[in-house]
């Protein structure tokens, strides 16, 4: 065969179908195999029992953690939707172009810079000897604890959650049709009305997805709970963590994995079809 | 009127929150520089002692080393992998592409701690763990599909007749791909490397797990952490968000990413 004649096809298809094959599909469902194995002499060893399902399904800590997990997630999805849709809304309809392309920068830089460390600082504002408490001093305020609380694990998630959330909604408000804003305002409706008639309706999907976005990485954090939130209650990952590090029980850990991919599988199912409902 | 007292306080609103979610980046900056052990208020005075522990602790430039040695190749293999992905996309219509899109896609989505034990029984049990060929391979999975997304953008942009029209001046497909597609993506390729790059220097929970002794600087932030606190971490933390800011604004350069966000134009 000539170079001339050669098909592309399959290797364009073939390499990067290869690769996430090897190297993403068969690790997960790997665990799914695992969570059926045993160990015997702190070795992994094939075997089928379903012991490992059943330990784990039936200790008041992993429940326990499965609902925290939960709480700490919703919290940050529904918080971060807030927080982020006014100032989706103002960069997209109050911003110049020019305005705009550098605050969509400034939250993409984040996105890509290093969570552990970012996470980290928020440690020298929310000590107890930090610098909100610093500044609160002067007034007469006690030292408010934050660090090694839920709140320092929520400002944690918000921290990882905002830029991604911001950069969603502004990518649906973009799309909306700016005449339909125009007709609304001569149609004198206020600002409040256009928002939640005219806004908010077209923007549904990007809102949702934004939302979920927010869900699947707070609900899979290890480092907010763990250097923000002091590692008291341990959340889902916490638990991955402690049960691999500690006795090498990767088989438990395993299902406790397949119980977050579950849930999560469950949740974007939900949240994409109530995102996209009478559309198309 | 109120309407622009809306606009002001949004504005206000949006400035706010960037500068909330930039805090962290400028205060590691500030206490990085600080002569105080402890990070409080007021600052102690100005010291460069925390970079000069930092950067002769040799297992800091070890990590550093090694952090490099992975990026890099990370960043190579996920463009080239991501283009194929992409180009796959855009030009192809194959059986079950949709699941081909979604196991492209899929991996940022899927908790790093799920990963990081994912890659860990798996690469163990083919004797792949512990080394930076375990970082590698994880890295490259999650990093291919930021690469293919950005140039599945750029390949979106191309006129389709572009490459038909090499095509009927009998150019073999391969000869088309060499002269159309490549230089009419190149920029975004160049960004897809960076931003791949950035993603795996910056990558600590998938590499803690399967890194074994070999371990990258965020890695290497995450042992420190567990120790007492230090101010020391604030100075290998500047040089991580320094490393990373600036591949992501070369990157944002290149591909001109956030200029062709414009808001959709009513037809006239």
């Amino acid at each position: 065969m000539t170079i001339k004649k050669l098909n592309l096809k399959l290797p364009m298809i073939g390499a990067p179908l290869l690769w996430q094959l090897v190297f993403f599909a068969l690790p997960l469902l790997f665990l799914l195999v695992i969570s059926f194995w045993s160990v015997q002499n702190f070795q992994l060893t094939p075997d089928f029992t379903f012991k490992n399902w059943v330990t784990m399904m039936t200790r008041d800590t992993f429940w326990s953690a499965y609902s925290y997990t939960w709480e700490l997630a919703l919290l940050a999805a529904f918080s971060a939707t807030l927080f982020a849709l006014p100032a989706a809304y103002s960069i997209t309809f109050h911003l110049s172009e020019r305005m705009r392309t550098i605050a969509i920068m400034l939250l993409v830089i984040p996105f890509f810079t290093c969570y552990l460390v970012r996470a980290y600082a928020w440690q020298i504002f929310l000590s107890d000897n930090g610098i909100i408490n610093s500044l609160l001093s002067p007034f007469g305020i006690e030292p408010l604890p934050m660090l090694n609380t839920a709140f320092g694990t929520w400002v944690g998630f918000l921290t990882m959650c905002m830029p991604l959330v911001v950069l969603i909604q502004v990518m649906g408000m973009m799309q909306i049709d700016r005449t339909l804003i125009e007709a609304s305002r001569n149609l004198s409706a206020g600002p409040w009305r256009t928002l939640y008639e005219v806004v908010i309706p077209s923007v549904k999907s990007s809102i949702v997805v934004a939302w979920l976005f927010a869900f699947i990485l707070s609900f899979g954090d290890f480092v907010s709970p763990t250097y923000l939130g002091g590692g008291a209650s341990p959340t889902l990952s916490n638990l991955i963590i402690d049960t691999v590090k500690s006795g090498q029980q990767w088989p438990r850990a395993a299902v406790v994995a397949l119980a977050m991919i579950g849930t999560l599988v469950a949740t974007s199912i939900l949240a994409v079809s109530y995102a996209y409902k009478g559309k198309k | 009127m109120i309407w622009n007292l809306i606009r002001t306080g949004g504005r206000l609103y949006t400035l706010s929150v960037i500068v909330i979610i930039l805090a962290p980046l400028i205060v590691s900056l500030i206490f990085s520089f600080n002569a105080d052990r402890f990070p409080s208020l007021p600052l102690k005075g100005f010291t460069t002692e925390w970079y000069e522990l930092t950067f002769m602790d040799p297992e800091v430039i070890a990590a550093f080393k090694r952090s490099f040695m992975v990026a890099i190749p990370v960043g190579l293999m996920s463009t080239l992998l991501g283009f194929a992905a992409a180009y796959s996309d855009y030009r192809y219509s194959f059986r079950g592409k949709s699941l081909f899109n979604l196991m492209m896609l899929l991996p940022p989505t899927i908790p790093a701690v799920i990963m990081g034990l994912a890659m860990l029984s798996y690469l163990s049990r083919i004797n792949l763990a512990g080394n930076v060929y375990a970082i590698f391979i994880s890295h490259v999975v999650t990093g291919l599909p930021f690469a293919m997304a950005l140039i599945r953008l750029r390949l979106a942009q191309m006129d389709p007749s572009l490459e038909q029209a090499a095509w009927n001046l009998r150019a073999s497909s391969v000869q088309s791909l060499f002269y159309v597609v490549i230089p009419y993506c190149m920029q975004s390729l160049f960004a897809a490397f960076l931003i791949t790059t950035a993603v795996s220097f910056d990558e600590f929970a998938v590499a803690w797990f399967v890194s074994g002794l070999e371990e990258t600087v965020p890695v290497r932030v995450l042992v420190f952490l567990q120790g007492q606190v230090s101010p020391r971490i604030n100075a290998i933390g500047t040089a991580i968000f320094a490393t990373s800011i600036l591949l992501v604004v070369l990157a944002m350069a290149f591909s001109g990413l956030g200029k062709n966000i414009k808001p959709k134009q009513a037809d006239q």
